[in-house]
C-alpha cells in the first residue's frame, strides 16, 4: 500500500511589503517570508527617512533644535517640545512657572487625543472600514488642531515650548474654547463607540490577534498604550510624576490579553482619563508667568545659552510611550551629545515576534496598533 | 537619586568583588567592558533592584573613547534611572550584546553601531539600521567627514556611465586626479557653527 502525501509540498514565498505602502504609514518596509499566506518570519527596514536629526542637533543652539523636535513625531509636537523642554531643564537647572505648567499639560493631554483619536482611524482603515471613522476622527481632531493654531501659529508643526515656560500665554477665549472641547468630547466618544466597541466585525477581526504576553513586553523595552493593553502597569505620568502630574486625579487603563483590541480599547480609556486631567487643570489654572523671566536673555541671544558642562537625560510618556532625550553640555551653546529615544522605533522590536504565524493581513493591523510615526523611527 | 547609586555600587562591590567600578556623575562606569553583562544579569535578577526595563542604549564619542551609556529602570519596583557607562577606546571597539539578558536592546544596539561603530559581540543581526550597507564611515562620530555629493569619484563616473549618462573629460580628469592622490571628496567643514 503507498502511502498518501495529505499535504500539498509547499513553497516559501519572499515578498517586500512597502516602502510605498499605504498600511505602513509612511516609508516603512517589512521583509516577510510566507506560507501560503502564514507570515514565517519578519524584518522591519528601516531609514528611508533618515536625515541624521541627532547630527543636525548637534551642530545648532539649544534653542533652534525646539523646531527640529516637531519633525519627529509630526502627530503630536507638542509632546515632542515637552520632553525637550524637560531634558534641556533638567540639565541647566531651569525652574518653570506655575501657569506655565498648567499649560503644558493641558496642551500635552490636548495632542494625545489627538494622536489616539487619529491612530484608532488609522487602524479601522487598515481593517477595511474604509474612512468613515477617520473621517468621524477628523472631524474632532480638526477642533483640537484650531486651538493649536491659534496658541502657537501653526496646525501640526507648533514649536510652541520655551524653556522654562511656553511661547505665549493662554487667553480667556483659548481656555473657553478648550473646555468647550473638553465638554463635548465625551459625547463624540459615545457616538464613536457605539459604532466600534461592540461591533462584532471589529471584535471578530481584532481579539485574539497580535497576543503579546506581558514578560514578552518588559523584556522588549514597550512602552506606552501597547505596553499597557498587556497587562502591565507602567505609565511615567504616575512613575516620575513629572511637571505637575502628581496633581491630577486619573487612573490608568490597562488591558488583559494584549491583542490588537486591548490596544484599541486601552487608547479609548485613555482618552477618557486624558478628559479628566483637561477638566481638572482648566478648573485649577492659576494666574502668572507663563515664562521664566530668567530664561528671557537666551531666548533674544540663544548663542549665550551654555549650560554647564554635564548630562541629562529627560523623558515624558508620550502618546506613543517613553519619549526621552539624553544631552551631554561641554558648555558651549550646541550640544555634545544629543541623542532621542524613540518610542516608535523601539516598540517595533516586538514585531517580529507577534506577527509569526499569523496572516499577513493581521500584519498590517498588528503594525497599526502599535502606532508608529517614520519621522521618529527614522529621525 | 545619589544616594540609589551609591547603594547600588556598595552591593556590587561586595558581592562581585572582581569588577572594578566607578561613579562617574552619579552614573556607575564598568572599567573592564567584558564585566558589563555579569553587572547588568546581576541586577536585573536582584530582588532589592529588579531593573527589568532596558530604557536606552547611546553612545557618545569623547574623542579619546567611546562611551556605551545604558539606562535602566524598575518597572516592578517603579525605581530608576540607574545609569551604567563602558568605555572602549576608538580602535577596539567590542562591547559584549545585553540582547541574551534583554530583547529590547535589539535595535538600539543596532543604531549605536550604525552611528558610532561600536560592535557589540554576539549581536544576531548586527547590521547598520538607518544607513545603506555599503556606506562607510560612522557620521555621529567627531572626526566624521561628509562627503561632497557635488564631486563626482571614479566610482560615480562609472555608474554614472553605466546607465548610459555621459561625463565631459574635465570632470573624469579630475577624479582621476583624486583617485591617484588617494583623497576622497570630502565637503568643507565651516570653521564656526552657521547659527
Amino acid at each position: 500500500m503507498t502511502q498518501v502525501e495529505n499535504r500539498h509540498p509547499s513553497e516559501t514565498l519572499e515578498i517586500n511589503f512597502g516602502p510605498q505602502h499605504p498600511s505602513t504609514h509612511g516609508v516603512f518596509r517589512m521583509q516577510m517570508l510566507l506560507d501560503g499566506e502564514k507570515i514565517c518570519s519578519l524584518k522591519p527596514v528601516l531609514g528611508y527617512l533618515h536625515r541624521n536629526h541627532e547630527q543636525i542637533a548637534e551642530n545648532i543652539t539649544y534653542a533652534a533644535s525646539m523646531a527640529y523636535t516637531d519633525r519627529l513625531d509630526y502627530l503630536n509636537a507638542m509632546t515632542n517640545n515637552f520632553a525637550y523642554a524637560i531634558a534641556v531643564e533638567k540639565l541647566a537647572g531651569i525652574e518653570v512657572p506655575e501657569r506655565a505648567e498648567y499649560i503644558r499639560v493641558i496642551m500635552a493631554e490636548l495632542a494625545r487625543l489627538v494622536n489616539h483619536i487619529t491612530v484608532i482611524g488609522f487602524l479601522l482603515n487598515d481593517m477595511g472600514a474604509f474612512f468613515t471613522p477617520l473621517l468621524y476622527a477628523f472631524r474632532e481632531r480638526e477642533k483640537i488642531l484650531d486651538i493649536f493654531e491659534e496658541v502657537s501659529g501653526s496646525r501640526m508643526m507648533c514649536n510652541y515650548f520655551r524653556f522654562g515656560g511656553v511661547k505665549r500665554d493662554l487667553t480667556t477665549e483659548n481656555l473657553t474654547a478648550i473646555m468647550q472641547i473638553v465638554r463635548r468630547f465625551p459625547a463624540f466618544l459615545e457616538e464613536f463607540e457605539a459604532l466600534l466597541t461592540k461591533n462584532e466585525i471589529l471584535c471578530m477581526r481584532c481579539q485574539n490577534v497580535g497576543i503579546l504576553p506581558a514578560n514578552l513586553a518588559v523584556n522588549s523595552s514597550i512602552t506606552g498604550p501597547v505596553l499597557r493593553a498587556s497587562g502591565v502597569n507602567y505609565d511615567i505620568r504616575k512613575v516620575d510624576g513629572y511637571s505637575i502630574y502628581k496633581r491630577f486625579d486619573f487612573r490608568i487603563p490597562l488591558g488583559e490579553k494584549g491583542d490588537v483590541y486591548d490596544r484599541y480599547f486601552v487608547r479609548i480609556l485613555e482618552m477618557r482619563e486624558s478628559l479628566k486631567i483637561l477638566y481638572q487643570a482648566l478648573n485649577k489654572i492659576p494666574q502668572g508667568e507663563f515664562l521664566n523671566k530668567k530664561t528671557l536673555p537666551f531666548l533674544k541671544m540663544p548663542r549665550n545659552f551654555k549650560p554647564a558642562v554635564g548630562e541629562a537625560y529627560g523623558r515624558i510618556e508620550s502618546p506613543k510611550g517613553e519619549l526621552g532625550f539624553y544631552l551631554v553640555s561641554d558648555g558651549t551653546p550646541q550640544p555634545w551629545r544629543y541623542h532621542v529615544r524613540a518610542p516608535s522605533l523601539i516598540n517595533l522590536t516586538v514585531l517580529e515576534d507577534i506577527c509569526i504565524g499569523q496572516k499577513v493581513a493581521d500584519a498590517i493591523i498588528i503594525l497599526g496598533s502599535i502606532d508608529i510615526v517614520l519621522g521618529e523611527t527614522d529621525r | 537619586m545619589t544616594s540609589f547609586i551609591e547603594e547600588i555600587r556598595k552591593e556590587l562591590s561586595e558581592r562581585l568583588p572582581n569588577i572594578k567600578l566607578r561613579l562617574v556623575r552619579a552614573s556607575i562606569l564598568i572599567e573592564n567592558p567584558k564585566d558589563l553583562t555579569q553587572v547588568v544579569f546581576y541586577l536585573k535578577e536582584n530582588p532589592r533592584f529588579l531593573l527589568d526595563y532596558l530604557s536606552s542604549i547611546t553612545a557618545v564619542d569623547y574623542l579619546d573613547y567611546l562611551e556605551s551609556v545604558y539606562h535602566l529602570y524598575s518597572m516592578e519596583k517603579k525605581q530608576g534611572p540607574v545609569v551604567l557607562r563602558v568605555r572602549v577606546s576608538k580602535t577596539d571597539t567590542t562591547i559584549p550584546s545585553l540582547i541574551p539578558i534583554y530583547h529590547g536592546a535589539e535595535l538600539q544596539e543596532r543604531e549605536a553601531y550604525d552611528t558610532f561603530g561600536i560592535i557589540y559581540e554576539g549581536h544576531p543581526n548586527l547590521k547598520r539600521l538607518f544607513m545603506w550597507d555599503g556606506f562607510e564611515g560612522y557620521p555621529l562620530r567627531k572626526d566624521y567627514e561628509q562627503e561632497d555629493s557635488e564631486i563626482l569619484e571614479t566610482a560615480d563616473i562609472e555608474w554614472l556611465e553605466s546607465k548610459g549618462i555621459g561625463i565631459t573629460n574635465e570632470v573624469k580628469e579630475k577624479a582621476k586626479q583624486m583617485k591617484m592622490e588617494n583623497k576622497r571628496a570630502a565637503a568643507q567643514k565651516p570653521e564656526k557653527p552657521r547659527n
